[in-house]
């Protein structure tokens, strides 16, 4: 039987809250209610990118994409698009019927992106090995087995000169060289799932929407370097991603993809899933190899490096899920083909998380190359709301903001460094002029003093001193000399952890710094928050020129802080007020401003 | 013993390369639209329907997607209409399983456009 529409529902995490599971099955009800069961199937795939319209829906052949779909317009999509073959207009994204044949990728969020990592995400049925097998999964691996040496395989990802995608841009080919060059019989290949930063949720959507890309992979550099056993360390709080691993796993076993005797090649490998509990100093490797063999994850000084002695003491490689999600491509298209994407610095791709203050939040994959401008612009759609761009931070707690003036730059490993922030695993998070400098410091130093394991005190003390130097600012109780102090605590911690959690701790402190002096300043010397954010520094006034006395503020004040006679402008008493900001989001005419 | 064997992988590869490469969009050449309004569906636009995605499927026809339209009536239903870059638009009436067939073979696979059954398209009356 011949299916006339494919109906492709995106089964990543951000759709999947959103009910896609259940527009998911509405979608196959209503087929066989509406009796065309037999014209349509319908697809569960994996992460399409464009998480700010989930959930998603694409009907093909017409590349109809719909968004933000419920459930309950199963029964409309099924009744217009597919017994009509008419679109439902009102969920197209454009919200315009399309001329026969606009794809998909004229939708500006796709225009400027490149999917290699993401290649099969959206567009495949992740617990379906066979649609893995049909989109050329498993080609990379039979190659490896029978065509070429192990030798070649490194020439070949020497080639290709792929970094290492979490964060610290290591060469693969040499990491994997290392371990081969070893001659311990015993050797573990590892992945690094154990993605951690504040928004980011690459290697989550990679492993929900192509999990045998990465199985693939780990068994393409066992076989290169002589290892019969892989360990994915993922954390316990990606239930869907843990879940299609288990899946593509078990399906591969059964196909002898995993197992003894890979292909009838005499190869032998198998791979097992570690999961973390979720500590952030886990994804540092030396940390996560402690915690696969049962230890508290605290890091280990380097060297030795893993590649020589790693897991249970083993020469080990390790590597993050994007990183090898590219290897499979890089077999089957070749090194120089892949060197021949983005820049001389950096080669291939790089998938960021977008989140914050843009219009399209969500998953996208470009060259490197691709300048900052363009993401946040062209494919994130400028900021939200109207409001002014401020900064990105990139690379997450251990990175850096970015300004307006640096915005050009093209992202590579080496281009982000020089402007004192850095790739990391990819998480990017844009902030407009409504964020304060120092709160966004604030938070993310929060983040890495409760995440930091303990082990060395400048680390341990250092965060915590800075953190309470911050909040301090915030408190609008900051002294001239703090700016001297944050220097030198900074100064301690790069110098003295041992780890790169307390190494780069200080980084968003240290950026935010360097780029909005004007703003510490203005908290420490003035007591004042310019963008409005740090409540004991602001204070809530009612214009008595625009008020008109509707008492509406008043009878919405929770604390009962606002009075004054109908019909006469009102007075907010600073004393009782509570600055929750209720006033100024009920006023309709713009009455209530904050000072 | 390999479970499975590389002859076996390229099987499957094989088998299922081409429900995938279906729900591809790209180098599609040829689009046959159905008229499916309620009275084509009553004229039997269904089984016209299914007819040329199956015989699309067993010809092994790559280049052509189908989709479907609203009612073409007062035209003879159920209506076919097929664009190619060649014969450019060509409007069949009367469109049974029959028919159907015969435009799967000989319109889509041959180029041939088959005059007996062609109609001239009248507008639709509002």
């Amino acid at each position: 039987m011949g299916f006339k529409n494919y109906i492709l529902v995106c089964g990543g995490t951000g759709c999947e809250s959103s009910r896609s599971d259940q527009i998911y099955h509405a979608l196959i009800d209503e087929a066989s209610a509406q009796g065309v069961a037999d014209q349509v199937q319908v697809i569960k795939t994996g992460c399409f990118g464009f998480c700010e319209q989930g959930p998603i829906v694409k009907i093909l052949p017409e590349d109809s994409f719909y968004v933000q779909v419920k459930p309950e317009d199963a029964k409309e999509l099924i009744a217009e698009h597919v017994v009509k073959g008419r679109e439902v207009t009102r969920l197209l994204y454009n919200k315009a019927p399309h001329k026969a044949y606009e794809e998909v990728e004229d939708i500006q969020f796709y225009q400027k992106q490149k999917r290699i990592v993401l290649r099969n995400c959206g567009s495949i049925d992740p617990e379906n090995i066979d649609e893995y097998i049909a989109a050329g999964g498993y080609k990379a691996l039979e190659k490896v087995l029978f065509e070429m040496t192990p030798d070649d395989v490194i020439a070949e990802m020497k080639t290709a000169g792929l970094r290492g995608r979490g964060g610290a841009g290591f060469p693969t080919w040499m990491k994997w060289n290392f371990t081969k060059q070893e001659t311990n019989p015993e050797k573990y290949v590892v992945c690094n799932a154990d993605e951690g930063d504040p928004g980011a949720y690459m290697d989550r959507s990679t492993l929900e929407g192509d999990p045998h890309s990465v199985l693939e992979a780990m068994t393409i550099c066992g076989h290169t370097v002589g290892a019969h056993q892989g360990f994915i360390y993922i954390r316990a709080e990606y239930p869907l991603a843990i879940h299609r691993l288990e899946v593509a796993m078990k399906q591969a076993r059964e196909y002898g993809l995993l197992g003894k005797n890979i292909l009838g090649s005499g190869f032998d490998y198998d791979i097992e899933i570690r999961l973390g509990a979720g500590a952030f100093v886990c994804g540092e490797e030396t940390a996560l190899l402690q915690s696969i063999e049962g230890h508290r994850g605290m890091p280990q000084p380097r060297p030795p490096f893993p590649a020589s002695k790693g897991l249970w003491g083993k020469p080990t490689v390790i590597n993050n899920v994007e990183t090898w999600a590219n290897v499979p491509e890089i077999i089957v298209k070749g090194g120089e083909w892949f060197a021949s994407i983005g820049t001389p610095d950096s080669h291939g791709t790089k998938v960021f998380a977008l989140t914050g203050k843009v219009c399209n939040s969500g998953l996208v994959e470009v060259p490197m190359g691709t300048t900052l401008r363009e993401i946040v612009f062209d494919i994130g759609g400028g900021i939200a709301h109207g409001k002014k761009f401020k900064a990105v931070q990139t690379g997450g707690p251990s990175g850096g903001v970015i300004t307006e003036a640096n915005l050009d730059t093209p992202i590579d490993f080496g281009g982000l460094q020089k402007i004192g922030s850095m790739m990391g695993s990819g998480g990017m998070i844009v902030m407009d002029e409504d964020d304060c400098i120092v709160d966004v410091a604030k938070f993310y130093l929060n983040f890495t003093v409760d995440e930091s394991c303990g082990k060395c005190a400048p680390c341990r003390i250092g965060g915590k001193s800075l953190c309470n130097i911050l909040e301090k600012i915030t408190q609008g109780k900051g002294e001239e000399s703090d700016i001297k102090q944050i220097e030198q605590i900074a100064h301690a911690m790069k110098i003295g952890s041992l780890c790169a959690l307390g190494q780069t701790a200080p980084n968003p402190v240290l950026s935010s710094l360097h780029f909005f002096p004007e703003e510490y300043e203005a908290h420490i010397k003035d007591k004042k928050c310019p963008s409005g954010k740090c409540k004991k520094l602001i204070s809530y006034e009612i214009n008595p020129d625009k008020c008109i006395g509707c008492t509406a503020c008043a009878r919405k004040c929770p604390v009962g802080a606002i009075s004054g006679e109908v019909k006469k402008p009102h007075k907010i008493n600073g004393n009782v007020c509570i600055k929750c900001g209720v006033c100024k989001d009920t006023c309709k005419f713009s009455a209530i401003e904050i000072h | 013993m390999a479970k499975l064997s590389l002859s076996d992988l390229h099987a499957i590869r094989e088998r299922e390369e081409k429900n995938l490469r279906k729900r591809d969009i790209h180098g599609k050449t040829i689009h046959v639209v159905v008229a499916m309004g309620t009275s084509g569906i009553d004229a039997g636009a269904k089984l016209t329907l299914n007819t040329i995605a199956d015989e699309i499927e067993k010809a092994g026809l790559e280049n052509v997607i189908v989709t479907q339209t609203g009612s073409a009536a007062p035209n003879p239903e159920p209506v076919v209409e097929v664009y190619s870059p060649d014969s450019g638009l060509v409007v069949y009436g009367s469109v049974g399983s029959a028919e159907a067939k015969r435009i799967v073979a000989e319109h889509l696979k041959e180029g041939k456009i088959i005059e007996d059954l062609r109609i001239e398209l009248k507008d639709k009356e509002q």
